[in-house]
């Protein structure tokens, strides 16, 4: 076990607020993404994508697109059966955009096609008879999950309220604002190469572009400085890696392939949809039954697994599920995979309920939530929304434009493990950290530093970090919320045997032994007398020309998992024009100990944007006409913008015993309650409900009259 | 996107002339066209810069005996900003100025906006050869289409709506377009030119090839007048009207005695409501008087699969720019 983390009353820059070390040089646009990147003599590199939602490619020919000066190589998919539309078929790598663009289209004429029936919507997909989305016989339905517990009619029959009805979620993409792809430089005199990639995990990119490219993973090298966005997309090399390594390898050149938005639209993974048939029943305040038939697609051969009830108990429960396959590109883990879907419909019953047994809402949530942290959290946003004013009945105003109010609930995992790095100490007082660890935007370059510095006890710009390089120690993708409580740890534990290095070097000079020494603000004295010090650069000046170098590693204690969150909203609906504006959002998230508020703040404020976003706007929409995505930009596929956002309130959970369980990832699960709180803030102003997300102006509108007829 | 010839014209001539041939577009900020180049949908071998061309005539907002003149050339910001614009054309001040977003209406220009192409998805994705684009078929009007945005007024063949602000602010101010081409100088009235898809299939103006807009001018607005645009989107900025209306109306005496009602977002053109218009000569502004207009407006609306949505809606628009005009 490791030394525990001192107690937060101690610490200077951890539970602080820290701005972002890269901050000035990512709005200065110093900060260079792999999106930047232009090494020398580089080329670039295009896709030809498939123009049919179900096809055989019958034939290709590349050798026109090869003739053209300029085209220096071409890669071509072996299969010959494509899927979605928009699939990548081949790819090029010229000398410019232009020459790539002419050999794009070349080979893109050159290709017959045999065209096959398809399929791109789950409703469609269900129907007997419908066309096979993998051709032949295969079903386009797969059970996924077929779960009894207890005895749900006897639940059913015995309850005092039981609500039914059908909640459905969009398909939603992750639109990263930078693309996905790489560029990669051949090293020929080596045999290697050198990768600057968009990623959410430099070394899985290291593993699959060696296996692409055939060479041992000591020839490849995946940096990563900054990245412009992943939510779960941007895991190890992907097809769009791998054939930009291929066309490196085969052109001996630099190669840059990035995607373009319409591929980001259609190629690069989304949050599956999900269609909830649910029938749910109370009796004293408890939940008591809980039924549902769901599914969902996830694209052509991806799940669309989703937790319900959710994190609610409900002793009886019988849950079916299916995936449904569509002609459109897979899945990909999205922030908090599945759970945002659960949350929406599982919050929609819990206020349904509360409704129909005349039960507050968040009295009635307290009730069923088996999570103690939680509980306690809903009664302080209770609080904060100033609940015992909200009208208890909905559709209280009686003007055109009504307020409303809804709460949501998450849990979520994060955790910690697995992470190295390194740290020197040189005689000029300097200290470097490398961890191969990669920044995803969540201020993970920051948090070393901070844990760096608070360790050793200097100001945080002592530090100089250095990360996203596979040559440095390795730690694992930022998935799963786990990297602040895999990183902070592992700096933790470095900077702790750097110091104490340190000190077996300069005890002499101290006339103690080394564990007699201690570092305190900005300098090294000894324990039992606090006057026997010196400044940290004297300190270091003995270490001569060979500087301290140790390595460490995360241990246990220093973080754990399982978390919680709640969240609550206030806005207004437009019930003449359908128009919901949120206006107000909290959102409640324990996180253990917090390593950098202004980070963890921000990771929330981002989550709530990304969640009201899901909850109004968007929305990946497949023509069942022709079976292409109708919306494959950031036109018509909307994403909520500055006006749109509300004043948004983080609040961090800070108990003592919370900041003493040790590091916990936040990233994710504030994303979750956000559209569930949404929707029933909806119902709450005017007494309609909008099953359906996104909660567009035209549904808002049905169901307005749906609720008056 | 396809390689094309750019050329930069001094005069107006020039740039008549290097218009003359298929494929040419004038470009002004390139805010629609250039998207629409990169999607390939929009065709073009030449571009035919506007800006380069000399003519004072082109820029600028002057105030004359007849009116406001404003030149094609000049942004959507300038208009909505100009304290002209926003005293006397209240409803194209707040058309220009809820245009996109800042950037969008800081490069956009007037003539670029009346001659804007539309935004139907299908027309916007190169796997759709529509109607608009010379092809067999309108999508949109398919039963399985996703035509939420599509027209419920004036449709057919092709149900696009028209995407130009300016333009509904244009015809309810009855606004006067200037034009330039091959046979010299015309003048069109704004509500007449924009042409239905019965009319001209693949494109959405009067203009013939080689024409140019080069200046708008607004009348004088007759004392008692009083203008407003409203429309609602899904998104506040950086989105497309889903509906909206713009309004003109002379009051004489506590009863109105000229009315434009020109609906936003909902037909293939701005669609003036003469019906709507005739509620509301001769009466006060009353509440009653303005929903009966606000019904009045959408008689005939035929919607789509997935449009109906947009007749209370655009009532309501209609009410709340008359509200705005009491
Ligand atoms: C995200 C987004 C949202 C938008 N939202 C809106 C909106 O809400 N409302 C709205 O009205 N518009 C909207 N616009 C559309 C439009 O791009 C702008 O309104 C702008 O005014 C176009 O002007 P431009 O000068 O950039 O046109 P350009 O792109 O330069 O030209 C557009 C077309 O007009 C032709 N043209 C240009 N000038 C002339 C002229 N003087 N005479 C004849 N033809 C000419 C060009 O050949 C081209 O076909 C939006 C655009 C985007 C990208
Ligand atoms: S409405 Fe017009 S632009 Fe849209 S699909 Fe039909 S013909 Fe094409």
């Amino acid at each position: 076990m490791a030394i525990p983390w001192k107690p937060a009353s101690q610490m200077t820059h951890i539970t602080k607020n820290t701005t972002r070390l890269d901050g000035v040089v990512k709005v200065t646009g110093k900060a260079k993404y792999a999106y930047d990147m232009l090494p020398d003599k580089c080329l670039i590199g295009r896709f030809v994508t498939c123009p049919h939602p179900n096809a055989r490619r019958l034939s290709i020919d590349t050798s026109a697109a090869k003739a053209l000066p300029g085209v220096k190589a071409v890669w071509v998919e072996g299969r010959d059966i494509y899927r979605f539309s928009g699939d990548f078929v081949a790819a090029v790598a010229a000398i410019s955009d232009d020459v790539a663009d002419d050999a794009v289209t070349l080979i893109a004429d050159s290709i017959t096609w045999e065209t096959l029936p398809f399929v791109v919507r789950e409703d469609d997909a269900r129907q007997p008879g419908a066309p096979g989305a993998h051709g032949g016989d295969r079903s386009n339905v797969r059970e996924a999950t077929n779960e009894n517990e207890g005895d749900v009619d006897a639940a059913f029959a015995d309850a005092q309220a039981v609500i039914e009805g059908t909640w459905s979620t969009q398909v939603q993409t992750h639109t990263s604002l930078e693309p996905h792809g790489m560029v990669c430089e051949w090293n020929d005199a080596q045999d290697a190469i050198t990768v600057w990639a968009s990623t959410q995990g430099v070394f899985s990119v290291r593993e699959g572009i060696a296996q692409a490219v055939g060479l041992d993973e000591s020839k490849v090298t995946v940096l990563c400085d900054y990245m412009g966005g992943g939510f779960g997309s941007k895991f190890g090399s992907r097809t769009e890696g791998n054939v930009c390594a291929l066309l490196a390898k085969d052109a001996k050149q630099a190669v840059k392939l990035l995607l373009t938005r319409k591929q980001e639209q259609t190629n690069t993974g989304n949050r599956p949809s999900s269609n909830q048939w649910i029938k749910a029943a109370a009796k004293d305040g408890k939940l008591t039954a809980f039924q549902t038939n769901a599914f969902g697609t996830g694209g052509i051969t991806g799940g669309a697994g989703f937790p319900t009830p959710y994190l609610y108990s409900v002793p009886n429960r019988r849950v079916k599920r299916d995936d449904v396959f569509i002609n459109a590109g897979n899945q990909a883990a999205m922030r908090a995979p599945g759970h945002p879907q659960g949350s929406f419909a599982m919050e929609g019953v819990m206020d349904e309920l509360a409704y129909k047994l005349g039960a507050d809402r968040i009295e009635f949530r307290i009730n069923n939530d088996p999570n103690a942290t939680r509980r306690a959290q809903f009664r302080d946003l209770a609080e904060r929304l100033d609940w015992k004013n909200v009208p208890k009945e909905m559709n209280a105003d009686k003007g055109t434009v009504k307020r409303g109010w809804g709460v949501g609930a998450a849990t979520w995992g994060g955790g910690g493990g697995g992470t190295q790095a390194e740290m020197d100490i040189h005689q000029d007082g300097s200290v470097v950290v490398r961890c191969g660890t990669q920044d995803i935007g969540t201020g993970t370059r920051t948090v070393v530093a901070v844990v760096a510095a608070e360790q050793l006890s200097l100001p945080i710009d002592a530090i100089q970090v250095n990360i996203g390089n596979t040559n440095f120690p390795p730690s694992g993708g930022s998935g799963g919320s786990t990297t602040c409580a895999s990183v902070a740890p592992a700096i933790k534990v470095t900077a702790d045997n750097a110091l104490f290095a340190l000190f077996e070097r300069v005890a002499d000079a101290f006339d103690t032994s080394p564990d007699n020494l201690e570092a305190f603000n900005g300098s090294i004295r000894t324990k039992d007398d606090p006057s026997n010090s010196m400044s940290w650069k004297d300190a270091c000046a003995l270490l001569g020309a060979e500087q301290v170098s140790v390595r460490g590693q995360h241990e246990g204690g220093l973080s754990s998992s399982g978390t919680a969150a709640v969240c609550g909203v206030e806005l207004t609906v437009d019930t003449e024009t359908g128009f919901v504006r949120v206006e107000r959002a909290y959102l409640i998230q324990e996180a253990g100990l917090i390593i950098n508020m202004l980070t963890v703040e921000s990771q929330i404020i981002g989550a709530v944007i990304q969640g009201i976003s899901y909850a109004l706007y968007e929305d990946r929409i497949m023509d069942r006409m022709l079976g292409h995505q109708v919306n494959p930009n950031m036109e018509f596929y909307k994403v909520l913008g500055a006006p749109d956002m509300p004043h948004i309130e983080p609040i961090m959970w800070m108990t003592e015993e919370s900041l003493a369980r040790g590091v916990i990832g936040i990233g994710e699960p504030p994303v979750v309650p956000v559209a569930g709180a949404v929707a029933n803030a909806v119902r709450h102003a005017c007494g309609a409900r909008v099953y359906d997300l996104p909660i567009t102006p035209w549904k808002v509108l049905a169901a307005l009259e749906g609720a008056n007829a | 996107m396809k390689r094309f010839e750019y050329v930069r014209p001094a005069s107006l001539k020039e740039a008549v002339a290097a218009l003359n041939m298929e494929n040419a577009h004038l470009i002004a900020g390139g805010m629609d066209l250039v998207p629409g180049m990169q999607d390939n949908v929009i065709p073009a071998d030449r571009l035919v810069n506007l800006k380069s061309v000399k003519d004072a005539a082109l820029r600028g907002i002057a105030e004359t005996p007849d009116g406001l003149t404003i030149g094609a050339l000049t942004t959507l910001t300038e208009i909505a900003e100009h304290p002209a614009v926003m005293k006397m054309y209240a409803a194209l001040s707040q058309a220009a100025g809820v245009v996109g977003s800042p950037q969008i209406r800081n490069v956009g220009t007037l003539g670029g906006n009346l001659a804007q192409r539309p935004r139907c998805w299908y027309f916007r994705n190169e796997e759709y050869d529509c109607l608009k684009k010379g092809g067999a078929r309108c999508f949109a009007q398919d039963d399985k289409a996703d035509n939420q945005y599509n027209a419920i007024l004036g449709g057919g063949p092709s149900y696009i709506v028209h995407p130009s602000n300016a333009a509904t602010a244009l015809v309810a101010l009855n606004a006067t377009i200037h034009v330039t081409g091959p046979d010299g100088d015309r003048d069109v009235a704004a509500d007449r030119f924009f042409a239905l898809p019965r009319m001209r299939l693949t494109q959405e103006t009067v203009l013939d090839p080689g024409e140019i807009i080069t200046s708008v001018t607004l009348p004088t607005p007759a004392p008692g007048s009083k203008s407003a645009f409203v429309e609602t989107a899904e998104k506040a900025a950086f989105d497309w009207a889903i509906s909206g209306a713009a309004v003109s109306v002379t009051m004489s005496g506590g009863s109105v005695s000229a009315a434009r009602v020109v609906l936003h977002a909902v037909a293939p053109i701005p669609w003036r409501s003469k019906d709507a218009e005739a509620v509301l000569v001769g009466k006060s502004l009353t509440e009653a008087t303005i929903k009966a207009a606000g019904e009045a407006a959408l008689t005939g609306a035929k919607p789509l699969s997935k449009n109906a949505y947009k007749v209370p809606l655009t009532k309501a628009m209609v009410r709340r720019a008359l509200v705005a005009v009491v």
